[in-house]
């Protein structure tokens, strides 16, 4: 954690901040966009405010933006939330080893402010975990150096994005750059032909199932997507490519 | 909810949110017991992450008001198509996001698209 001097003051948290400062300024476009995406929704400026300081995750942000402005149930928001963010839980399996020792707080704020490209440089740096309290510190120090560097190219440009969107008409629709956002981050994840499909599945099951109530198209198309790229995976020809892929 | 006001409902879905935040960064070591993923959950989550972001998106490209689009003049398609391009040509979210909004804007604001 970046306010405690023995972590902020170590060598390697300049080093992590060094590794995430090429990275910032993709950061900083996409935080600008979502701040201007939530004002130009419709979000009131203590709502965007919140959304950015609390939450944190801008890919989840962005998808639960149209599903807020369309009174989606409560559930259905957090639950689409959690899928978009179900890579974190696959990373938290591999840092588990890397935090598990710390007191349980300062893991979840550790936890907290590790996003995708921390934790990829983080555990490019790092790829084992340390076993003596020095290189514990060392790691925590790097990692901290990564997110703090992160955070603060995030939440100002988001912040200003904020403040800018009101001043832009909605007519614009400025906020459209946040559906591009996510549109770069699932090109991003759709690197096998079995996720092509599942993007494919799941995008025209919610087209078609739009008349759902309560925005559980998305739901629905979560779950014929990931039926769907299953069963390919078991029986289908796909089999072989996924697994050399 | 209301353009530009505050409710609770909606702070209450933030804070949820806030939650799912740290749920999911923190998922396998908020406890200290040891947590093995079984394996159609492994697998399952290599898919839902693109399923969730695709359900999201697609809808918000091709539809209005709750109908497809009915004419190939709206600045989304094209900014998208182009989006989708230079992603896999320069695999840079950014990219997506500059060339994407200099492909929609002059369409939305020039055209009327």
């Amino acid at each position: 954690m970046f306010w405690l001097p023995a972590v902020r003051r170590h060598p390697e948290f300049r080093a992590g901040v060094r590794a995430s400062a090429p990275i910032t300024p993709g950061i900083a476009a996409w935080g600008l966009m979502t701040g201007v995406a939530m004002v130009n929704a419709g979000m009131s400026v203590t709502e965007s405010v919140a959304m950015t300081l609390l939450v944190y995750a801008g890919s989840s942000q962005l998808a639960a933006i149209p599903l807020l402005v369309a009174g989606a149930p409560m559930w259905v928001i957090w639950a689409t939330g959690f899928c978009v963010n179900l890579r974190f839980v696959v990373f938290s399996l591999h840092l588990r080893d890397y935090l598990i020792h710390q007191p349980r707080w300062r893991r979840l704020v550790n936890g907290f402010l590790t996003a995708d490209m921390s934790y990829a440089l983080f555990t490019a740096r790092h790829p084992l975990p340390a076993q003596d309290p020095g290189g514990r510190v060392a790691q925590e120090a790097y990692l901290a150096g990564n997110y703090a560097i992160t955070w603060v190219g995030w939440i100002f440009p988001s912040l200003l994005g904020v403040a800018l969107g009101n001043l832009v008409p909605s007519q614009w629709g400025l906020g459209f750059a946040g559906v591009l956002c996510l549109l770069g981050v699932m090109c991003s994840l759709a690197n096998t032909p079995l996720r092509v499909l599942a993007a494919a599945v799941a995008g025209a099951a919610a087209v078609a199932a739009y008349a759902l109530p309560f925005k559980l198209n998305v739901v629905a198309a979560i779950a014929l997507a990931v039926l769907a790229a299953f069963w390919l995976e078991t029986r289908g020809p796909a089999r072989q490519r996924e697994h050399t892929a | 909810m209301n353009a530009g006001t505050t409710d609770l409902w909606t702070l209450a879905v933030i804070v949820g949110l806030a939650g799912v935040t740290v749920l999911s960064r923190c998922f396998f070591f908020i406890l200290e017991r040891p947590w093995s993923l079984p394996d159609w959950a492994r697998r399952a989550l290599q898919y839902a992450p693109v399923a969730a972001l695709a359900g999201v998106v697609l809808p918000e490209v091709v539809m209005t008001q709750g109908a497809l689009v009915a004419t190939w003049q709206d600045a989304r398609l094209f900014a998208t198509g182009a989006g989708i391009a230079v992603f896999f040509w320069r695999r840079s979210v950014l990219a997506t996001l500059v060339v994407g909004m200099a492909i929609y804007l002059p369409l939305r604001l020039g055209l009327g698209w």
